[in-house]
């Protein structure tokens, strides 16, 4: 039984905003729909410039359940198309990063494609003489497509032709990639590495959820964090004359008590966007690194680097689905596989000019807290795997957002708030609701 | 030490995993001894590297009691492991550097509640004899799908 395709209302029905329906996390046809409507109205991110810098360099990459293949052209421009052959549809790369040199060749019938996608050369090609195939879909090559922006490097696309604007879907919230990319001597970000990649048996928008979360780690991270602070403190009291390592530096800030993330703040931004940590962070106590801020203060001047380092922001989410933490130089990507199924793949970044001791700790801090070995990760999806299950009670079909709400709360509005408000993961599935109904028909209206 | 030495020293060190002994395990490494999990083909490097694990004894430390702890909600229910190997190989009896260097196939396989997962992949020892008694100086655990997307692993392969 369909109860919410062709329904625009009863998708909207679904987000009251203090409290968001079970469906949106464990109803099937909900996420078909999020792929058909929501995915495709979105700028989506698929991958950073830095991975394709030379002609013929491709990367693939999903936006929704949409395979996606862009790729650098000789005119030096990224391309990005659908990954598929326009003939049978067999995927043209299959691999997740790599050169094709000159052109794509699909390996089924040896159709080739100039790396912008445009149909090279046909085996054969008297066969499709007087065929009407020039005016044919698949003599166009690989489908294009036309909405693509790259901003520091990072590389978002919109499947829609017809949807929001990329300056009016970002407004100002783009500031936390502008900071990750300024934190670069050189402002520019370099992926050098495969990301870790760590599966997920949970709704894609439990992880969107988690990222400003900030009343969970001091709870669900007490086994992790909680317990490397012990070890650290009796490791400490046997030898009074050690260095804090990196390591705990990386971890203790999560037992932080309430009181810190309260104040610390959240900020929301229309369509979706916001962060955790606007005045301070767990990331803002750091050791300094030997040389960094000699590099940072001569290639911006003293007022301008530290500002940069200054802003110590803590987890921004770009809707629909990535996750940039700017003072460590990672970005999460959540790649939604099935309603309950999602891939989770964290990049880090590094940041050219910079010594590599940032490039050390931001690959620690990716296999602490992200990777499938990751301590805190396990409390992490441990908590996903038993709300996908608990959902599906029925005893209560609500999920419940309450935290610091307040009546008439504003929607598509910039503000800062108490930092343990549950204000941005409201403000996620206000845009979700938006971005879901928009250009969706009615099928009830056109029956009438 | 004798070749034999070597490799009970592998065998008896994965039989310590399977029954959990967790300190007794611990106890097996050298001061400064690493446990490291690369995420390359053929890596060299742990720190400029991405790698799943690299972890000293502090942090070995904390994962042991992480997993008896009170609030470990993913240890309820319990994982547990069992590791299966080839005969190991021993690749230097140590002539240059003190460093018997050992490699080992092995199947792991780690439950918890009703699901099993199973990997597969090569266990590379360095070893150091102090004192008479071999120590850990790295246990390096080079996965075959090293670049697949894995759900947890809690214990340790
Ligand atoms: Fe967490």
């Amino acid at each position: 039984m369909e109860r919410y395709r062709g329904n625009p209302q009863a998708i909207a029905d679904l987000v009251k905003g203090y409290a968001v329906h079970r469906d949106t996390y464990v109803d099937p046809e909900i996420f078909d729909l999020e792929m058909e409507h929501m995915f495709p109205n979105c700028w989506v991110y698929i991958g950073h410039d830095s991975q394709i810098k030379n002609p013929g360099d491709f990367i693939t990459s999903k936006i929704g359940n949409q395979p996606i293949l862009a790729v650098r052209h000789r005119d030096g421009l990224v391309y990005v198309m659908h990954n598929r052959c326009p003939h049978k549809g067999v995927k043209i790369a299959s691999e997740p990063c790599g050169n094709t040199g000159k052109f794509f060749r699909c390996p089924y019938h040896a159709w080739s494609f100039k790396t912008d996608g445009s149909l090279l050369a046909i085996p054969l090609n008297k066969g499709y003489e007087g065929t009407g195939f020039d005016a044919d879909k698949a003599a166009e090559g690989l489908p294009r497509i036309e909405n693509v922006r790259i901003y520091r490097g990072l590389i978002f696309v919109r499947l829609a032709e017809e949807a929001m604007s990329f300056e009016d879907y970002f407004c100002d919230s783009l500031s936390t990639v502008d900071n990750m990319a300024d934190r670069s001597p050189e402002g520019e970000l370099e992926v050098l590495a495969a990301p870790i990649r760590y599966m997920h048996q949970c709704n894609w928008k439990m992880l969107v959820d988690n990222q400003t979360d900030t009343c969970h780690p001091m709870v669900a991270h007490e086994s992790s964090a909680g317990t490397a602070v012990n070890v650290w403190e009796r490791a400490k009291k046997a030898n009074p004359d050690m260095e804090t390592p990196m390591a705990v530096q990386l971890y203790a800030p999560f037992m932080a008590p309430y009181e810190f993330y309260e104040g610390a703040g959240i900020r929301v931004w229309p369509n979706g966007h916001g962060h955790s940590g606007v005045s301070g962070s767990i990331h803002q106590d750091y050791d300094d690194i030997d040389g960094y801020l000699g590099k940072m203060e001569a290639a911006y001047g003293t007022e301008r680097a530290h500002r940069i380092l200054g802003d110590v922001r803590h987890n921004t989410n770009y809707f629909p689905n990535i996750m940039v933490k700017g003072p460590v130089g990672i970005l999460r990507h959540f790649i939604p596989l099935a309603v309950d199924k999602t891939l989770v793949e964290s990049w880090v970044f590094k940041l050219k000019g910079a010594p590599d001791k940032l490039y050390e700790r931001a690959l620690m801090y990716n296999r602490f807290i992200n990777a499938p070995t990751s301590i805190v990760g396990h409390d992490d999806l441990e908590m996903y795997e038993r709300a996908q299950e608990g959902l599906l009670s029925n005893g209560n079909e609500w999920i419940n957002l309450r935290r610091l709400w307040e009546e008439d709360e504003a929607e598509d509005t910039t503000e800062v708030v108490n930092g343990t408000s549950e204000r941005q993961m409201r403000n996620q599935m206000y845009a979700w609701r938006k971005f879901m109904v928009q250009n969706m028909e009615s099928s009830l209206e056109a029956a009438e | 030490m004798t070749r034999d030495d070597l490799i009970d020293f592998v065998y008896d060190e994965a039989g310590l995993l399977d029954d959990m002994l967790w300190e007794d395990w611990k106890a097996l490494f050298a001061e400064d001894g690493r446990y490291w999990i690369p995420l390359e083909w053929q890596q060299e490097d742990p720190i400029l590297q991405p790698s799943l694990m690299y972890e000293d004894l502090l942090l070995l430390t904390v994962r042991i009691e992480r997993l008896a702890g009170e609030r470990t909600f993913s240890q309820r229910p319990k994982s547990r492991c069992h590791h299966l190997l080839q005969r190991p190989r021993i690749l230097s009896m140590g002539e240059e550097d003190g460093v018997y260097k050992l490699r080992t196939a092995f199947i792991y396989t780690e439950t918890r509640g009703d699901l099993l997962e199973r990997y597969s992949g090569w266990v590379g020892h360095h070893l150091v004899d102090e004192d008479g008694a071999l120590k850990i100086k790295q246990k390096r655990i080079d996965l075959i799908n090293f670049d697949a997307p894995f759900s947890n692993i809690q214990l340790f392969i």
